[in-house]
């Protein structure tokens, strides 16, 4: 097992190099250097001579991939690619171009997307599954049709549609919750359980849906039909035999997810004045901090991959056929 | 079941501290004095060298004091001073370094001199960078970065100080103005202007790479302390304008203290830069910068008795003569998303709010005749309506270099009036702006010296019994024949006449119906429009080229002086030749020399009759359809005073006040939970756990029928 896993952290290292020279390729094809020394600088009274002393100060003043200028290995080492890129495996994520700690920064706001991802993620399998297994023990019944078409249109309407519906009718209409804000400690759960809720009840119809399938497919099973013909009813065939063996693909589905739920959510975040890491990259993008986005990039890179590994370790606890080699 | 009850219990209990649940703020602000607003943008810097939008302003312009403000009421905008002691002096010399006299011509004027004397007494708010120990050494000025570690924010320092603000503060900061690693953006401009600065910055960058830089140690020829409270800076040549930079937070004053403790290693590690710790001697400090999520200025102990709420006209306002700040503390949200803030502001929880599209129609309702009135719910909640017109432009430009709509032939200029006339910015108001602007009659916005009321564009607009109405489509059309393109084809060629127009790509909610529109107006004279949406860097690398034919474009003011507009057509500011802010690439040797004219001139009718002058040359050209100037709405509820905007002073916190028992009122009665849907839901997942329960027996049964006899 600990071969394996170390094996998976050494294919990382090309992933991650590849994540990172895509991104930095795709971030100096919308913006080159001058450009980002001009929206920093902004567009008032600006000319060249503070550009190029923007880039100077900021590093920009170096080619992208080789510099001719410079002699043996200098030709890649003073580069943009390999000054700004390998400090990040490093784990040093430097600056924002305002001066802020980017390491910090991220400590600081992964605790709020996961105030608000952990919950929504937890309680909606829950919800999930519950509701999938309602379907599935009622399969071919009023209430299994009228779950699949209310999940059918959960999943129609989009996640912004619940967002403001929500704010609107929980917060504006009948004033339980603050419509947005986020508090420290314990202060925080009347901020978060609005965004919880919404975040439950948008993944409904797709998860539901998605579980009941998986259960179904289940119930279709030689070992179920051997289950009720040894005389079990339909209740323990379903909650003892099947929910086992469905769980299998639904905790790997979720285990990849899992180090993802530090990334934060977009949209959530941005309505409910969440300060998370989702809202941190849209800030970066929209700002054009391009160290943040690049740390930003890499992290999800790597998270992802750190799922990977986590769902291929968990299959090895759910099913006992598995063995990693 | 169990988890619902619970969360019932708990909201409940919430209830039961006596306020609102949906109470964003901790229950013990309910009754303070403090006001409660939202920022929709994190801002990028703090540090007034660097800072240059109006959401940095938000918070800096409460902080730092330069030497002049604006006068609150007055317009036209009028400066008057703010540590100052008095106005500036300015003498004038010549190349010989001859004293001239105030009327001397501005041609023989080779260097002004301003002089600044600042008022005593005035102290910092409390910082730890002043804090000393008994022996009168500082007491966090040689920290370790070890121990630079154990402080996680400033509040962390437990000791602070205070000290004098002297005329060595202000000296300090224009010389930080030239450091080459802090990139002021007006470093360039200023280095045009402030004599010697141009060198300073090179003799900065041969020390630069040190932690920290005493400004002190090295001297700037153009900029001198002549005394503790006395400083000057000589300008080259007259640069009149040069007052206004006075009252920008760029000429704020910075001790040498602050920058020096936070250049102390680990500082930055810990997120503890100047950049995101003002210090100031203004009425406000900032106690909570956290821009992710709020910020918190607090009313400063140390703020001087001296500033009074000055005559706004009326001689019914209490608040004359009384000392500001009225506020104690600001609290300033991070909302992104209009929606919400909207509806925060309705529920009371913010108390001043913008109109934004999408709650214009909630908020206003507009007259057949175009007045604009609250609508009647909102008049309900006493809340009240303030609007004034930005100092601003958005505009239809048209590249003066190119072959087809640029240049300064009969055939380019009719073609540019044809178009500016069928270009409806009164529609556009209409469709796009609710309302919220004016067309523009020229360069120059109302509220600025040069604007002229009851004057109008005579090639757009004709003056009608019914009031000045833009010219019909046939005159439009007349005009472009006599341009040689007669139903908008080429009268050599035949062809259509095809134009492109560049504008910045958006994924706004208006952005497509806006190009489609655009579209339109050209339509209307059958010119084909062809529309070259891009990303924003491309469209300023387009723009610098000089590879554009139409596009559009939007200037807010620096500071209220006809020449802040009028500098947007002098041919040296060419944008695609010079990278100047000429973004039309307009030249005309005549607007150019009156433009020399009335640059340095004060305002004075012989400033006046050379701004019509230059107007008329500037209708007459075209080199934009002067598009509109925006109209700024702000709401208040009840329980603010409602001072008028005021479009280019941003420390305008102070002169606010609010009645927190009457907003405590107003958000109880606005905000009472409504409980029986709670009830309801309950009882609907009862009901519902009761039928699966139901129809859970009743399949057991049928499908084993001798399971419920055992």
């Amino acid at each position: 097992m600990l071969r394996y896993i170390l094996q998976r952290v050494l294919y990382a290292i090309p992933i991650l190099l590849g994540v990172n020279i895509i991104t930095f390729l795709l971030f100096f094809t919308i913006n080159s250097p001058d450009d980002m020394a001009r929206a920093h600088l902004g567009d008032r009274h600006i000319q060249q001579a503070e550009v190029d002393n923007w880039k100077a100060s900021h590093g920009y003043d170096k080619p992208l991939f080789i510099n001719y200028d410079a002699q043996g290995v200098k030709k890649i080492s003073q580069t943009l690619l390999f000054e700004k890129s390998l400090r990040l495996f490093m784990f040093d994520f430097g600056y924002s171009y305002g001066d802020r700690d980017i390491k910090a920064d991220v400590k600081e706001r992964m605790w709020p997307s996961l105030a608000i991802a952990v919950p929504a993620l937890l309680i909606g399998l829950l919800v999930n599954i519950t509701f999938a297994m309602l379907m599935a023990f009622f399969r071919a019944s009023h209430i299994d049709t009228l779950g699949v078409v209310i999940c059918l249109a959960m999943m129609s309407i989009s996640t912004l549609f619940y967002i403001i519906a929500g704010q609107y009718l929980i917060s504006k209409m009948l004033h339980w919750v603050p419509i947005s804000g986020y508090s420290d400690g314990l202060g925080a759960w009347k901020f978060i359980i609005l965004p919880v809720i919404v975040g439950i009840i948008s993944g409904l119809g797709a998860g539901a849906r998605w579980y009941r399938t998986l259960y179904l497919e289940e119930m279709g099973k030689d070992y179920v039909r051997t289950a009720r013909a040894k005389g079990l009813s339909d209740g323990v065939v379903l909650f003892k035999h099947v929910f086992k063996n469905a769980l299998i693909p639904i905790l790997t589905g979720v285990v990849v997810l899992i180090p993802l739920l530090l990334i934060g959510s977009l949209l959530l975040e941005s309505f409910f004045a969440i300060p998370g890491l989702g809202t941190y990259m849209i800030d970066a993008i929209a700002q054009q901090d391009f160290p943040i986005v690049r740390a930003m990039v890499f992290l999800g890179a790597l998270l992802y991959i750190a799922g990977l590994i986590l769902t291929d370790i968990s299959y090895t606890w759910v099913d006992p056929r598995v063995r990693i080699r | 079941m169990r988890a619902v009850s619970i969360a019932i219990f708990g909201m409940i209990l919430l209830g039961c501290d006596g306020q609102p649940w949906n109470n964003p703020y901790p229950s013990k602000e309910s009754n303070a004095n403090i006001y409660y607003g939202a920022f929709a943008e994190r801002p990028k810097y703090l540090d007034p060298a660097k800072a240059y939008s109006v959401n940095e302003a938000v918070f800096i312009s409460q902080i730092y004091e330069p030497p002049l403000q604006y006068h609150y009421f007055e317009r036209p905008y009028t400066l008057e001073p703010l540590t100052a002691a008095h106005m500036p002096t300015v003498q004038y010399f010549d190349k010989e370094g001859e004293w001239l006299p105030a009327n001397a011509s501005p041609h023989d004027i080779a260097m002004s001199v301003y002089e600044i004397s600042i008022k005593p007494g005035i102290l910092y708010q409390p910082h730890p960078a002043f804090a000393k120990l008994p022996d009168g050494r500082y007491r966090y000025h040689n920290l370790t970065e070890k121990q630079v570690r154990h402080y996680a924010s400033l509040s962390a320092f437990k000791e602070t100080g205070t000290r004098e603000l002297t005329a060595e503060d202000y000296v300090y900061q224009i010389k930080r103005l030239a450091r080459p690693d802090l990139n002021s953006p007006i470093s360039g401009l200023m280095s045009k202007h402030i004599v010697g600065l141009r060198d300073y910055s090179q003799v900065l960058r041969e020390v630069e790479g040190e932690e920290w830089i005493d400004l002190r140690q090295y001297p700037l020829s153009g900029v001198t302390v002549l005394d503790r409270y006395r400083y000057q800076i000589k300008i080259n040549g007259d640069y009149p304008q040069f007052r206004y930079w006075l009252a920008m937070n760029f000429f704020a004053p910075m001790p040498w203290e602050a920058e020096y403790f936070h250049s102390q290693p680990g500082m930055k590690q810990q997120n503890l830069v100047l950049d995101w710790y003002p210090v100031g001697t203004g009425p406000y400090q900032l106690t909570v910068n956290n821009p992710n999520r709020k910020m918190v200025l607090q009313r400063n102990p140390n703020y001087r008795h001296d500033d009074f709420y000055p005559d706004d006209g009326t001689s019914d306002n209490p608040k004359i003569g009384q000392p500001m700040p009225f506020i104690d503390q600001a609290v300033y949200s991070l909302e992104r998303e209009a929606i919400p803030r909207w509806n925060k502001f309705l529920q009371g929880y913010y108390d001043t709010s913008t109109l934004t599209s999408d709650s214009y129609s909630e908020a206003v309702n507009m007259s057949p005749q175009g007045s604009i009135d609250l609508t009647p719910d909102m008049q309900e909640k006493g809340i009240t309506l303030q609007t004034a017109v930005a100092l601003a432009n958005y505009s239809l430009g048209f590249n003066m270099l190119d072959d087809v709509v640029g240049g300064d032939s009969e055939r380019a200029q009719l073609l540019r009036r044809a178009i500016s006339i069928v270009v409806d910015y009164e529609e556009f108001i209409a469709i796009f702006a609710n309302g919220r602007g004016v067309a523009a009659q020229g360069p120059v916005p109302p509220g600025i010296f040069g604007f002229k009321y009851n004057d109008f564009n005579p090639y757009v607009y004709t003056d009608t019994s019914q009031g000045v109405e833009r010219k019909t489509l046939e005159e439009a059309r007349d005009l472009l024949a006599q341009a040689g393109y007669p139903n908008g084809r080429d009268r050599l060629t035949g062809k259509p006449l095809v134009l492109h127009y560049d504008t910045v790509a958006s994924s706004g909610p208006d952005a497509k119906a806006q190009l489609a529109w655009m579209r339109k107006q050209f339509e209307k004279l059958d010119i084909q429009l062809q529309i070259l949406t891009t990303q924003y860097n491309r469209f300023q690398e387009k723009m610098r080229d000089g590879n554009f034919q139409l596009f559009s474009w939007g200037w807010y003011a620096d500071y209220p002086d006809p020449e802040n507009f009028l500098f947007l057509f002098y041919s040296p500011n060419s944008r695609s030749l010079y990278d100047g802010m000429n973004a039309a690439n307009y030249s005309n040797p005549e607007y150019d020399a009156l433009f020399e004219e009335m640059f340095d001139m004060p305002d004075s009718l012989e400033r006046q009759e050379i701004i019509d002058k230059m107007v008329a040359i500037l209708r007459q050209d075209a080199p934009l359809a002067w598009g509109y100037h925006p109209k700024d709405f702000m709401l208040s509820h009840v329980w603010m005073s409602h001072e008028p905007l005021n479009q280019i002073a941003n420390n305008n916190l102070k002169y606010l006040s609010i009645d927190p028992a009457l907003r405590q009122q107003y958000r109880q009665a606005w905000n009472q939970p409504i409980i029986w849907p709670l009830l309801l839901l309950l009882g609907l997942l009862i009901l519902f756990a009761l039928l699966i329960m139901r129809h859970y027996r009743k399949k057991v049964h049928q499908l084993n029928p001798q399971v419920e006899k055992h």
